[in-house]
């Protein structure tokens, strides 16, 4: 389980976590949304350990995430950048099974190889695919190359930031059906980041809404429909008027 | 002047004075925490052998053309020009002394110094902070791969051992620079400049060369690391740490060739 206490992160005078709270469960999908830079992507990097938090704590399985083995905690984790983030130096295949190759998790080459044949079949991408390098494919085709990699390793805590934003409709569902495949079947816990809210419904277990720095509300999924949060109703529905202001 | 210019404001002249102080101080703390850090992943394993293979490869090998031709050159300049000098009292004959000298001690490794700056430093920077910019100095950290580890030791690593060698050939190119020059066109005799050079040269005067090498191959990768890794977002962001890893090289070098100067030098 992860838990988010009171995490407040500012940037200068920029404040964007302002205290908050939320609550993973192990073997569940987690799906945040909220507006564009409300901090989600912050949220994510904070439980990493990538960015700091100036307040609050994060605990995973009732460990303090600051401490202990950074090797052993990162190892149970994958995730996937907001800008796949892949390694322009490498080909694909060595960016899918990174993990694979060095490390505590390391195995023969032809065995890497193969796994990362298999994680990009798993995200609708051929084999000829492996040899090339990231700058020569699509944005679409970087970020499923992004998933693969996140995958690879079968972690058991999974991070995506927007999964499926530049793909299209029938590949998003693929991915979403994979998301929550890898929920279903490995028991793995999930969180993700999204703003298309047909991928909320396919992939989520509970949803959290991200507003001015805290959760604004957070339940399971079925219940998104009907809150009574005004704020939820209107990011859900994509109305113009509403309590949260759209600058215009 | 009016001492009540600067009576007017001493505290605030006092505390900008100290504010620069400690920013100074802090920057210089910074550095010097990364560059242990660096070292320390040099000497720990695990080593990452392809990067390391790649980082000489890409600092020592592929430098080998610029350094050769800014010294060859730049012997050959020398040897023109301590002939044209050494005309105006009769002393044409230490050509191949002082160009030996000129090259070895100063010339070969400040030259090499600068043009690793240029061509290193500026690669390493630009393309660290273009990791940076884009996430995946965080993706490496999310695949438990430490970026010290990883990205700065192979580059420093090859930077302290491959531009000693490339001062060494550099001091010896620019040598026979200087020896073409003397032999092809100032009419010296062949053997007898390399038998004046061979004799002149101590082996302190090598040792120093290498020794500088040593040092300036340290502060090009490490600037480049240092400003790659410290870069602030988006293209601009990695436009002025490439910049400002240059120029930090540059003066660092310069400096830190002044001070070993003294040190091999000064009687
Ligand atoms: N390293 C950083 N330095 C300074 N500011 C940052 C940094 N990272 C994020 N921010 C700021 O924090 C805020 C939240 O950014 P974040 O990337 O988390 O937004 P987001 O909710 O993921 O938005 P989006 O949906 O557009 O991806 C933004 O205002 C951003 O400018
Ligand atoms: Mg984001």
């Amino acid at each position: 389980m992860i838990v988010m206490e009171d995490i407040h992160k500012a940037f200068g005078s920029n404040r964007v976590l302002r205290g908050m709270n939320l609550n993973i469960e192990t073997g569940t999908s987690m799906v945040i949304i909220g507006g564009s830079g409300t901090g989600k992507s912050v949220a994510l990097k904070c439980i990493l350990g990538l960015v700091t938090p100036d307040k609050g704590r994060i605990l995973v399985d009732g460990q303090d995430a600051s401490k202990g083995d950074r090797d052993a905690f990162l190892a149970r984790f994958g995730m996937l950048f907001q800008g796949a983030a892949l390694f322009d130096s490498l080909p694909v295949w060595q960016n899918v099974a990174f993990r694979l190759l060095r490390g505590s998790l390391k195995r023969p080459k032809a065995e890497a190889y193969e796994i990362a044949v298999e994680k990009l079949r798993r995200v609708g991408l051929k084999p000829d695919v492996a040899e090339r390098f990231p700058a020569e494919l699509s944005g679409g085709m970087q970020k499923r190359v992004g998933l693969a990699r996140a995958i690879a390793a079968d972690p058991e805590i999974i991070f995506f930031d927007e999964p499926t934003t530049g793909l299209d409709p029938i590949m998003s569902g693929v991915i979403n059906e994979l998301i929550r495949e890898i929920v279903t079947e490995m028991g793995a816990t999930a969180m993700t980041i999204t703003h298309d809210m047909s991928s909320v419904r396919a992939i989520a277990d509970n949803v959290a809404m991200l507003h001015d720095g805290v959760i604004q509300w957070t339940g399971p999924v079925a219940e998104m429909d009907h809150s009574g949060d005004p704020y939820l109703e209107q990011f859900i529905n994509g109305r113009a008027e509403g309590p949260i202001e759209a600058v215009r | 002047m009016s001492s009540e210019g600067l009576s007017l404001n001493p505290l605030a002249l006092l505390a900008a004075l100290g504010r620069w102080a400690i920013s100074a101080v802090a920057a210089v703390g910074r550095m010097a925490i990364f560059a242990f850090g660096a070292i320390s992943h040099i000497l720990r394993p695990p080593f990452y052998w392809r990067e390391i293979g790649n980082a000489f490869l890409n600092i020592g090998w592929l430098s080998l053309p610029v350094v050769a031709l800014t010294a060859i050159f730049t012997g050959g300049a020398l040897a023109l020009q301590i002939y044209a000098g050494g005309a105006r009292f009769s002393a044409e004959a230490v050509v191949p002394q002082i160009v030996a000298i000129g090259m070895v001690r100063e010339l070969g490794p400040v030259l090499v110094g600068l043009m690793i700056a240029a061509r290193v430093t500026s690669s390493i920077a630009a393309e660290i902070a273009t990791m940076k910019v884009t996430e995946q100095i965080d993706a490496l950290v999310t695949l438990s791969t430490h970026p010290m580890k990883y990205l700065i030791a192979p580059r420093v690593l090859a930077g302290i051992v491959t531009v000693p060698l490339l001062v060494g050939i550099g001091d010896i190119v620019g040598i026979a620079g200087g020896y073409a020059v003397a032999v092809y066109s100032l009419d010296f005799n062949s053997a007898t400049y390399l038998k004046n050079t061979v004799n002149f040269l101590e082996s302190l005067d090598v040792i120093s060369s290498l020794v500088k090498g040593c040092a300036f191959g340290l502060i090009a990768t490490l600037m480049g690391c240092f400003y790659g890794m410290n870069s602030g977002r988006g293209a601009q962001g990695v436009g002025r740490a490439t910049k400002g890893s240059v120029e930090a090289a540059a003066i660092l070098i310069l400096a830190a060739n002044f001070l070993l100067t003294g040190v091999f030098f000064s009687v």
